[in-house]
């Protein structure tokens, strides 16, 4: 039988900022979304004052009175980042097999290991631990499925000191924690599903595992049918170790300060058309088309209203910075209506294809290669000496629009001259 | 556009895209149907994917060397078979890089241990904090750089200069050892 693990870092961001500030450790810390407006992640002091995850800080902060004993920091995602980096090398030298989920987890296949899945689930807790100094927990089981609820486990309840394994419990007591696990908690059941679920009596993990699997693929989708096969331990979804290329490349964000004048607007157009292009190169691909978005304030009820998006399509699929930036700003020239207060923009790059594969436009005179060079040199340069070391001028430099991060912590460890500080 | 279209909708056979019929010489039929093979989308792959899915290559190219000196008439480099890769300082400074962090100096009450103010100090999280070697710690929710060693009986911070008395911990005070300090990066 396969053996399975989940292994989840506790409020990753807030422990990666708790790993250089020993003097937040055991306190209530906060992270907030871009712009400082939404609270992210909690750590446990945090979850017990009461505060919830994607509240609005400034709600959070009155009810406490003025945030009371609370530390709220912006999000550092350059740290989070290089911090996640080093958890997933270091499990990776736990198992054969990786799949690496999101930031802050990822599954590993113990299958065939000689130790005990459970006392090696201890041992890399206890590693990442101690080298890198986050907190995790860890869920086995037969199945991915199984292993995320043993995962949610491992966290709710302290009992498992952060490691569950279910695939080491005998079937009635698997079944009596399937049984205490809502059918929403389950991997893969989102809300909507789970009232539905719930109206035809699944309310547990158990009961979803139970119902007929050939009828759950009528009422539902094969999808569903394939989680209540899981749940029972019958193995449907494969690690994957390489993820899928994306096949849309968005970024967006809210302004630190309101936007009325056209070419700021352009600037951030152009800043954010930057940044996702330099993520379609890496994963090698072109964009047939770019849509662009703006709009103001939805939360301002007594201000003009105004929200309009744009595709604006690609005479050929192109990846070079330029190209996708004129072809955004054509679409924002359309898009844009004076009067109002813009509060956000975003783009999104679409219809992408292989770049290996690129299919040439009659019309359009033989392109030479020195663009796609140039941006390789471009991302060269970017990567070596940091973000934005070359930009286009279009992306301005003053950026008066830009995000609010009162309160970023330092970059610890990628940075030299933001480097933890240690007295003697 | 308005033309009402008969047959699946567009886009959603076997190609994602509309189709033709053509004369193929019988011999060659092998041959382009073993091609068409190739276009057929992967399971799993979104229906607005393209026709196949990429290869990705790996991280890092590695090229084969097949000529790296310069062909030339006469006589052969007799370095070519010595060839090394340059040093890696990570090798020696970060050996477990996962658990290596660098952290600024500042103060001088380890100058005696080499450590001056403004150094950058390599610490390993993953060693154990053995009686004797120079720590970083954490005393009253800051990072501390010292010695850690044993004093009747308890553990205690020693500077390594005679200005600055070593740190024994009151009874209330825990000791956390964050990490090891292995080298010292200065400027001479």
């Amino acid at each position: 039988m396969a053996v399975l693990a989940l292994v989840d870092c506790n409020s990753f961001y807030a422990a990666c900022e708790q790993a250089f500030r020993p003097d937040l450790l055991d306190r209530p810390v906060v992270v907030l979304s871009n712009n400082d407006g939404c609270v992210v992640a909690r750590s446990k002091e945090a979850k017990a004052l009461g505060i919830r995850m994607g509240e609005p800080w400034f709600q959070a902060r009155q009810r406490l009175g003025e945030g009371g004993a609370v530390t709220a920091l912006s999000s550092n995602y350059a740290l989070y980042a290089d911090m996640s980096r080093r958890v997933m090398r270091l499990l990776a030298r736990f198992a054969p097999c990786q799949e690496i989920y999101s930031i802050d987890e990822c599954f590993l296949d113990l299958t065939g290991l000689p130790e005990d899945p459970g006392a090696l689930g201890r041992r890399l807790r206890d590693t990442v631990r101690r080298w890198t100094g986050l907190p995790v927990c860890v869920g086995i089981g037969p199945t991915k499925t199984l292993a995320k609820l043993a995962n949610r486990l491992a966290k709710q309840d302290a009992g498992w000191e952060g490691v569950c394994d279910l695939g080491a419990c005998a079937a009635a007591d698997r079944d009596r924690w399937l049984a205490a696990t809502p059918v929403a908690a389950v991997w893969g059941i989102g809300p909507r599903l789970a009232s539905r679920l719930e109206a035809l009596g699944m309310r547990s993990a158990l009961d979803l595992a139970g119902a007929d699997p050939r009828r759950l693929q009528r009422t539902f989708s094969v999808v569903v049918e394939r989680t209540a096969l899981e749940l029972r331990g019958v193995p449907c979804l494969a690690l994957e170790d390489l993820p899928p290329d994306r096949q849309q490349i968005q970024c967006s964000r809210s302004f630190g300060a309101p936007v009325t004048a056209p070419r700021e607007l352009a600037e951030a157009v152009t800043t954010f058309v930057s940044r996702a292009a330099e993520k379609l190169r890496a994963q090698r691909s072109e964009a047939g088309a770019v849509s662009v978005m703006i709009r103001t304030n939805l939360f301002a009820a007594d201000a003009p209203q105004y929200s309009n998006s744009l595709v604006v399509g690609l005479p050929e699929p192109s990846a070079d910075t330029r190209v996708l930036a004129r072809a955004a700003l054509r679409g924002l020239r359309r898009l844009y209506r004076p009067g109002f207060r813009y509060a956000k923009a975003g783009i999104l790059l679409l219809a992408l294809t292989p770049a290996a594969r690129h299919q040439a436009d009659l019309f359009t005179p033989d392109r030479s290669d020195r663009g796609e060079r140039l941006m390789a040199t471009l991302d060269r340069i970017n990567r070596r000496y940091g973000r934005e070391t070359i930009l286009l001028a279009g992306a301005g430099l003053h950026r008066r629009w830009a995000m609010h991060q009162a309160n970023r912590s330092p970059r610890y460890t990628t940075r030299w001259d933001e480097l933890p500080v240690a007295r003697c | 556009m308005s033309e009402k279209k008969r047959g699946r909708p567009a886009g959603t056979g076997r190609y994602r895209e509309p189709t033709q019929v053509m004369r193929v010489p019988s011999s060659q039929v092998a041959v382009v149907r073993g091609y068409l093979e190739q276009l057929r989308p992967l399971p799993g792959a979104a229906p607005e994917a393209a026709v196949a899915r990429p290869v990705r290559p790996p991280d890092r190219r590695r090229l084969l060397p097949l000529m790296t000196w310069p062909v030339r008439a006469g006589f052969p480099s007799p370095a070519e078979d010595d060839r090394d890769d340059a040093i890696d300082l990570n090798e020696l400074l970060a050996p477990r890089a996962e658990a290596t962090f660098l952290l600024r100096v500042s103060g001088s009450s380890m100058t005696g241990a080499g450590i001056d103010d403004g150094d950058v100090l390599v610490v390993d999280r993953s060693l154990t904090a053995d009686y004797g070697r120079i720590v970083v710690a954490v005393v009253d929710g800051e990072f501390t750089v010292k010695r850690l060693v044993r004093r009747d009986g308890k553990a205690c911070l020693e500077a390594s200069h005679p200005d600055f008395p070593p740190i024994t911990l009151r009874d209330d005070q825990e000791l956390a050892v964050w990490g090891v300090v292995t080298r010292v990066i200065k400027s001479v």
